[in-house]
């Protein structure tokens, strides 16, 4: 009677791992920046390639970098979303052009609209290295102090961007609006 | 996933392109094989975060370039393997090291092991001491006994060795 159990006990361990292994997203990698102050970076501006843009230049707010190509097929994906969510203006996006030609990102951005109060051109993809940046599209949320405070690996979704992305930002102390902020991440749902 | 399959067909494109040359872990960055050698080196101690089960020196994908062009930069600047290493994994996390560090966090990993095979001594010593005290103790009655060793007697004088053996067996 006790040895028939043990089978059971085995086949009971078995399934807790299995369970556990349902819900893990082996994809996503873990970033060890998270809660780390942001890497430094000085990139042109996409529109304007004689401006550079520092990281310190972003101090004092909160702010979304979104990692982004116009040869992304999932930044498409993502994209009217962060188009819609920037027209409530709760928190600045800026673009990280990760790797990407310049007409073509310009011209990818005319055609599905442009949600970034400033893109970044990283053309040799250093400063997404320096970001642990893996696959695109990936969003950061950094706070006043310039410390990462959250990484999204792959699209931002409504849920994401409802459940995660606005009550961080909020917390942090962005600008004002939330309020609308919220509903898009609904209607987008 | 598109991501995927798209280096999936660039794979694919870039192997049909090749035709009969000799598959190579990748296309060399400088024509200086000494310093290629110690890229590669470094690439083999790397994790590809895009392909997971590959080396950077194995992976062609776009990171795994960039990356090993990394590598070779910081070596030309004269940086140690570990410093490259602690580079990638203040970026990456751990998980960009193919040989995993010793942490909390990988302590079940280190351990596990070594710990199984404690478990599986301490169940074999278990087996062998009960086994030991089950053959130390005596299986049959001394009457018993002495009935079968009667019987082996009477089988031994009487019966073709054989049916003895059959027997034998029968009455045990």
């Amino acid at each position: 009677m006790k040895k028939a159990l043990i089978p059971l006990a085995v086949f009971a361990v078995l399934l807790v791992f299995l369970v556990r292994g349902l819900s893990l997203k082996p994809h996503e990698i873990p970033s060890p920046l998270i809660n780390k102050p942001a890497p430094a970076f000085s990139l042109p501006v996409l529109d304007a390639p004689q401006t550079l843009l520092a990281a310190q230049d972003l101090r004092g707010q909160v702010w979304i970098l979104n990692v982004w190509a116009s040869w992304c097929v999932a930044c498409r994906a993502e994209h009217p979303l962060l188009v819609e969510f920037s027209k409530t203006g709760a928190v600045p996006i800026y673009g990280l052009n990760y790797k990407d030609k310049r007409e073509d990102a310009m011209r990818w951005l005319e055609r599905f609209g442009n949600p970034y109060t400033r893109s970044l051109s990283d053309t040799e993809g250093l400063v997404g290295i320096d970001f642990g940046v893996y696959g695109v599209p990936e969003t950061f949320v950094i706070d006043k102090q310039g410390v990462i405070r959250m990484k999204q690996i792959g699209p931002v979704t409504p849920e994401v961007l409802r459940d995660e992305i606005l009550p961080l930002v909020r917390k942090l102390g962005a600008g004002q609006a939330p309020a609308a902020a919220l509903s898009v991440g609904v209607a987008g749902a | 996933m598109l991501e995927r399959l798209r280096l999936a067909l660039m794979a694919t494109a870039l192997a049909l392109a090749c035709g009969a040359v000799p598959a190579r872990d990748a296309v060399p960055g400088s024509d200086d094989p000494a310093l290629e050698a110690r890229v590669m080196a470094v690439a083999e101690e790397l994790r590809c975060l895009v392909c997971q089960n590959e080396t950077i020196a194995a992976s062609q994908a776009d990171l795994a370039v960039d990356l090993r062009k990394q590598i070779r930069v910081k070596l030309r600047a004269g940086q140690s393997q570990q410093e490259i290493l602690d580079f990638m994994s203040a970026r990456y996390g751990d998980f960009v090291l193919y040989r995993p560090r010793l942490s909390a966090s990988t302590l079940l990993l280190w351990l596990g092991p070594f710990a199984l095979l404690l478990i599986a001594a301490g169940v074999l010593a278990f087996n062998i001491r009960r086994r030991r005290r089950a053959a130390v103790a005596p299986a049959w009655s001394e009457e018993q006994a002495q009935r079968a060793r009667a019987m082996l007697l009477e089988a031994d004088a009487g019966e073709p060795a054989q049916s003895a053996d059959r027997s034998t067996k029968a009455s045990v």
